[in-house]
C-alpha cells in the first residue's frame, strides 16, 4: 500500500499494511506512517505521544532517535522535522513512546495531535547507547526532557539484571518526569532539585562520588544538561569511568549527508566535527565539550 | 507504459530524477533504493580536508531552509579511495561535485577526479557560502567561461556547470558556460538569503548568511530554466524547490532534460522514489509515451506579450 501525500511527495510504509516491492527489506530506517494512539500532558510543559509502529520502528535502541514531521501549531507551516529521543518501546503492543517539552513551534504543533491523528515518522537513527556485559551498576543522569532519553537505557538495564541508579535533575518536584518508570525497573532513585539546592553542582559531584565510594559506577550516562555533563566527565576521568552522553542539535536530514547537525568534539587533543544524528546521539563522554 | 529514460549529452538517466549535490549519499540506502534514481549525485569535494562552516548550519524559513554548511570535505583523495568505490556499489551513473578556490586547482581536480567510475563532473561553481576569496565563479560570465575551458581542456567525461541564481545576468553565465564546452548546465546553486532571530538579535546561521533552498524557490529557477533553456542548445537540468512529480513536469515544460532534487529529501527521504513512481503514473494516465518529449514542450510560440493583440486571440 502507498500513499500519496501530494504536495509532499512521499511514500511512507503505512503502519499494518503488508510489506510491498516498495520497501525494500534491507533498509533498516524507514519512513513509517503511525498512528497517534495517546498525546497527554504530563504537566504544563511536556507531553508523552504514544503511536503505533512497524516491525522497523519497534527495532529501535535505546538512545536511538526518529525524525518527527510535526503538524504546524498556526497557520504556517513547518520545514523540517524535529528529532525526538525514544522513550519507551512496547514490543507486544507494537507501540512507541516519546516524551517531549512543548517549547517551538514543531512541538507545539506535535501537542496538537490527538488519538487516530496520522505522525509521519523516519527512522529508527542514529548510534544509541551501548550496555557492556562486565557493567553490574550503572549511574544515569538526566535533566529535563534528557531524562527521557535516560529511560530506555535504564529499562534495558534492569532487564539484564545490572543495577541502576537514577539521578533525576529538574527545576522542581513536578518537572521530576518518570519517576515511576525508574522505579518500576527497582533503580535507586535520587531526585535533585533546584528549588531546593540539591541539583547544584556540588551537591550532584558529592552523590557521585559516593556511588564510586559505593561501588555502584562501572559507568555513566547523561543527558539534558551541560552542567552535570560536566561534573560526570570530569569525575569520570579521574575514576577511569566509561561515560555516555546524548546530544541534540538543529537537524536537517537526520541521515547524514546534509551536514547541518554537527558538533565539535576532542578526540587525542584534536578538535573535530561530528555528526550528531549518525556518527551519534550517543558519544563518549569524554570527547564531548559541552551538551 | 512511458519510457521514463533521458539524454544529458552522451549520458543515458533511466529517469529524470536526481538528488541535488549536498543533499545525498549512500547513507540514503538506508531507507531507499537509490537504485532507481536517474544518477547519484555526490557531494561537493574540494582537494584538501575543510571543516565547514560553524553552527547553527541551516534554519527554517517559509517555505523552505536556509543552509550555510560550508563545503565539508575530506578531500580529495578521501573521494577517490572511499567515496567512489562505495558509489560504485549502486547501478545508476555517478556525478562527482567538485569545487575549489581558483582556477588552477579546479582545472587540476577536474582532471584528477576523472577516475573510472565517475560518469560526470558537476562543478560546483556556485556555493553561495564560501568563505571570501574563492568559490563562486558562476556570479560573472567571464570568470564561468574560464573555469569551464580550463575544465574542458584537461577531461573528457561530461562536464555539467552548475549555476547561480544569484548572478545578475544568469543567460550571459549559462551562455559562456555552453561556450566553454560545459555538456549540460544544472540550474541552479541556492540564492543568498538570511534570516535573524528577533528574540535574541542574532542571526540564525553561524556564518550569518546562507543559501536558500525549498517550495519557495521554485518560481524563480522555473523562471531561470525556462529563459536558459531557450539560448542554450546543450541539456538543462532543473533544481529549486521541486516538491513532487508535477514539480518535475513543470521543468521540463520549462526546458530541463532533467531534474535535481534537495529539500524535500530532508522533509521526506521517501520523496524521490514516490516521485518517479507518480511521472510514471502522470505520463500513462496522459498517454505520453517518452517522457523526454516533454522538454521544452511548454506551449509558448504563439503567445503574443502585447495585451491588444493577446485580446485579438481570445486570450
Amino acid at each position: 500500500m502507498t500513499l500519496r501525500d501530494y504536495r509532499y511527495a512521499s511514500q511512507p510504509f503505512v503502519v499494518g499494511a503488508s510489506a510491498a516491492a516498495d520497501f525494500p527489506a534491507h533498509t533498516v530506517v524507514e519512513e513509517t506512517l503511525t498512528e497517534v494512539v495517546a498525546n497527554d500532558w504530563v504537566n504544563d510543559e511536556y507531553k508523552h505521544l504514544v503511536v503505533t509502529a512497524s516491525p522497523k520502528a519497534l527495532a529501535v535502541k535505546p538512545g536511538q532517535f526518529f525524525h518527527v514531521l510535526c503538524p504546524s501549531p498556526d497557520q504556517g507551516d513547518l520545514w523540517f522535522r524535529r528529532p525526538q529521543s525514544i522513550y519507551a518501546i512496547d514490543k507486544d503492543a507494537g507501540r512507541l513512546e516519546f516524551l517531549y517539552k512543548c517549547v517551538g513551534r514543531g512541538t507545539h504543533g506535535l501537542a496538537t495531535m490527538g488519538p487516530g491523528d496520522k505522525c509521519n515518522i523516519v527512522g529508527p537513527l542514529g548510534i544509541g547507547f551501548s550496555l557492556e556485559p562486565q557493567w553490574k551498576n550503572i549511574v544515569v543522569l538526566g535533566r529535563g526532557v534528557g531524562l527521557a532519553t535516560m529511560a530506555p537505557i535504564s529499562q534495558l538495564a534492569g532487564e539484564r539484571g545490572v543495577g541502576v541508579t537514577a539521578i533525576l535533575s529538574a527545576r522542581n518536584a513536578s518537572y521530576l518526569l518518570s519517576r515511576e518508570k525508574f522505579a518500576a525497573i527497582g533503580a535507586a532513585i535520587v531526585p535533585v532539585i533546584d528549588t531546593d539546592g540539591t541539583s547544584a553542582v556540588e551537591n550532584v559531584e558529592a552523590i557521585l562520588r559516593a556511588l564510586i565510594d559505593d561501588g555502584k559506577a562501572d559507568a555513566f550516562f547523561t543527558c539534558g544538561s551541560n552542567r552535570l555533563f560536566q561534573v560526570m566527565r570530569r569525575l569520570g576521568k579521574e575514576f577511569g569511568i566509561p561515560g555516555q552522553i546524548a546530544m541534540e542539535q538543529i537537524m536537517a536530514c537526520g541521515l547524514g549527508p546534509c551536514y547541518v547537525c554537527v558538533k565539535t568534539f576532542e578526540v587525542d587533543g584534536q578538535k573535530v566535527l561530528r555528526r550528531v544524528c549518525v556518527e551519534g546521539p550517543v558519544f563518549d563522554i569524554q570527547e564531548a565539550l559541552g551538551w | 507504459m512511458v519510457d521514463l529514460s533521458v539524454k544529458i549529452g552522451a549520458l543515458t538517466l533511466a529517469n529524470p530524477v536526481m538528488p541535488a549535490s549536498g543533499s545525498f549519499s549512500t547513507e540514503y540506502a538506508q531507507v531507499i533504493d537509490i537504485n532507481r534514481l536517474g544518477a547519484l549525485v555526490a557531494k561537493t569535494v574540494s582537494r584538501n580536508f575543510r571543516a565547514g562552516n560553524p553552527t547553527p548550519r541551516a534554519a527554517e524559513v517559509e517555505a523552505g531552509m536556509i543552509n550555510s554548511i560550508g563545503l565539508p570535505t575530506k578531500g580529495l583523495q578521501y573521494f577517490l579511495d572511499v567515496q567512489l568505490p562505495d558509489y560504485k556499489q549502486y547501478t545508476p551513473p555517478l556525478v562527482a561535485s567538485i569545487s575549489a578556490e581558483d582556477a588552477d586547482d579546479f582545472q587540476a581536480m577536474a582532471r584528477d577526479i576523472s577516475a573510472p567510475g565517475v560518469d560526470a563532473i558537476e562543478i560546483n561553481i556556485s556555493c553561495p557560502t564560501r568563505k571570501p576569496g574563492g568559490g563562486n565563479f558562476a556570479l560573472q560570465a567571464n570568470h564561468t567561461r574560464d573555469i569551464v575551458a580550463r575544465v574542458r581542456s584537461v577531461t573528457d567525461k561530461p562536464v555539467w556547470a552548475k549555476l547561480s541564481p544569484n548572478a545578475g545576468e544568469i543567460v550571459d553565465v549559462a551562455l559562456a558556460a555552453e561556450e566553454a564546452g560545459a555538456d549540460a548546465l544544472t540550474v541552479a546553486n541556492t540564492i543568498l538569503a538570511m534570516k535573524i532571530d528577533v528574540a535574541s538579535f542574532r542571526p540564525a546561521l553561524g556564518n550569518k548568511v546562507g543559501g536558500f533552498s525549498g517550495p519557495a524557490i521554485k518560481p524563480i529557477i522555473m523562471r531561470m530554466v525556462y529563459q536558459i533553456s531557450k539560448a542554450v542548445s546543450i541539456p538543462v537540468i532543473g533544481c529549486g524547490g521541486i516538491s513532487n512529480a508535477e514539480d518535475v513536469i513543470e521543468y521540463m515544460l520549462a526546458g530541463a532534460s532533467a531534474v535535481e532534487i534537495g529539500y524535500i529529501n530532508f522533509r521526506n527521504p521517501t520523496a524521490m522514489i514516490s516521485i518517479i513512481d507518480d511521472l510514471r503514473d502522470w505520463c500513462d494516465k496522459r498517454g505520453i509515451k517518452r517522457i523526454a518529449d516533454l522538454t521544452r514542450a511548454v506551449r509558448d510560440d504563439d503567445m503574443e506579450t502585447d495585451i491588444y493583440a493577446a485580446a485579438a486571440q481570445g486570450l
